[in-house]
């Protein structure tokens, strides 16, 4: 199997300035990595650090020391040192991130939120909106809901929708965070069979899951975050 | 990735002093097409001095602007005569002010203020002119049968909508937006907002929006730069300088948005 990500020493901390210039140490010296068509599950009690690993392979977060090497079609690049277009370039074509809660845009509808990636990756408007509501329904989420903001939805129908944004594209690696954590047992086990499905089209993935059946369902490698936690 | 494209937009070393007074120092930068600059930061951190620096309005006291234009040859805008910056002005650039009204001609009608551009590129034609006019309205949500209404009788948000259609018209590649939902209620705002939003992706426009508002920042743009006493303190990715800011100050601002 192909690696796609390669997670090499990496440690983050947080300087908090207003907190006069307190030092939050977070994760240090995490190394592991994931190949194309395994779920590595991301381990450990909340405060370890898995969420922050997450958003420092997306993008979002810093990281201090380390790298963050992803393998695609272009060759390979480092997200710890790469430039803020080539990182969006790389969310256009190689990751997708489904985070913890929907960040919703106001007035924008439910399956717009969901098509937004596709479309922004070049695909027509018109298959991207389909494959949107393909998804939506298989996620269970009612057909008059498609055209609301997802603002006023409940945090499990919000779930879905982000579930769903991060799922539409064909993304190499996937980062989900919590993505059962407000589902019911029926729409767990959609994602349980969509996160499966993906598995087999090669999509390497990592995730952060408490839930432990749902872990049991997708997981193939489970990394104990705590192992690198960082001396406070 | 991407890496083979050059810039629209390049600015090296930019510095302006006003007398002994410093407008901003030394701030460099490189926009590329389709791409959304935010510059954030209070009133007197220099970002709107940038802002009339890279559009040209304003003469640097030290380094420089280059642009590439549409024949593809990248020129100093220092280097342009007048006729030219104003031509590349009317055309291949837009800017939306805060206030709708030093945008607009206010004692023109709403079609004139689109038309006008449209007659700056060579465009003759009346009833095409109209017709372009009228489906620019259409585009940003105001009833297109209140053409030939003054924009004096339009609400501050229809007016704000009325600015852009008239710098989108000519298919600009670079809008520059100072403060674009300032001053707007917020139902207004979240409106005008979503409508830019979409703009912007539709069109492919490459922008640098000033603002203080990290909110309009986070839901417009690509990358933010933080600026203070006229220095830009913090680069990067939109969502990386808000989720995890680095420098004091950005920790200033990003802590003190009330959250609702």
């Amino acid at each position: 199997m192909t690696t796609v990500l390669e997670v090499c020493n990496v440690s983050k901390s947080f300087t908090m300035h207003l907190r006069g210039g307190l030092t939050l140490p977070v994760v240090h010296g995490v190394s592991f990595e994931a190949r194309a068509g395994e779920c590595i599950v991301l381990a450990g009690p909340s405060g370890a650090g898995k969420s922050s690993m997450l958003k420092m392979v997306f993008g979002s977060y810093r990281c201090d020391l380390g790298a963050i090497r992803l393998h695609h079609g272009d060759g390979q690049t480092d997200v710890a040192r790469a430039e803020p277009r080539t990182i969006l370039a790389l969310r256009r074509r190689v990751i997708a991130y489904v985070p913890q809660f929907l960040r919703a845009v106001p007035r924008v509808a439910a399956v717009d939120v969901v098509a937004e990636p596709l479309i922004a990756g070049a695909t027509g408007r018109e298959i991207a909106m389909r494959r949107a509501g393909d998804l939506l329904a298989q996620l269970n989420l009612p057909e008059r809901m498609w055209s609301l903001p997802p603002a006023t939805f409940s945090g499990g129908e919000q779930q879905r929708v982000n579930i769903a944004r991060g799922l539409i594209g064909d993304h190499p690696l996937l980062l989900l965070d919590e993505p059962t954590a407000s589902l019911d047992a029926a729409n767990r086990a959609i994602v349980i069979d969509l996160v499966n499905a993906r598995k087999r089209r090669g999509t390497a993935i990592v995730a952060i899951v408490h839930d432990a059946d749902v872990r049991d369902a997708i997981a193939d490698r489970i990394i104990d975050v705590t192992a690198f936690a960082a001396a406070a | 990735m991407a890496d083979h494209e050059q810039p629209l937009l390049v600015a090296d070393g930019l510095t302006k002093w006003y007398g002994r007074q410093l407008g901003c120092r030394d701030v460099s930068l490189a926009l590329f097409e389709g791409e959304v600059l935010a510059v954030v930061g209070e009133s007197g951190s220099g970002k709107s001095t940038l802002l009339h620096l890279l559009a040209g309005q304003l003469a640097p006291s030290a380094g420089d602007v280059r642009y590439r234009m549409r024949d593809g040859v990248t020129r100093d805008l220092a280097t342009l005569s007048e006729a030219e910056r104003r031509f590349l002005a009317r055309t291949d650039w837009g800017y939306v002010q805060q206030d709708a009204s030093l945008g607009l001609r206010m004692g023109v009608s709403a079609g004139g203020n689109i038309g006008e551009r449209l007659m700056a590129v060579g465009w003759r034609h009346y009833g095409r002119i109209r017709g372009a006019a009228e489906s620019w309205l259409d585009r940003v949500e105001i009833d297109p049968s209140r053409i030939d209404e003054s924009p004096s009788r339009y609400s501050g948000g229809m007016r704000q909508r009325l600015q852009i259609a008239r710098n989108l018209v000519t298919q600009p590649r670079l809008v520059f937006m100072d403060e674009p939902t300032g001053g707007l209620d917020v139902s207004v705002q979240a409106r005008l907002l979503d409508l830019l939003r979409r703009l912007v992706q539709d069109l492919g426009l490459a922008v640098i929006v000033v603002t203080h508002d990290l909110a309009v920042a986070r839901l417009l743009s690509h990358r933010i730069m933080v600026m203070k006493g006229g220095e830009v303190i913090e680069t990067g990715l939109t969502d990386q300088v808000l989720d995890d800011p680095r420098e004091a100050y950005t920790q200033l601002l990003v802590s003190s948005v009330l959250p609702v």
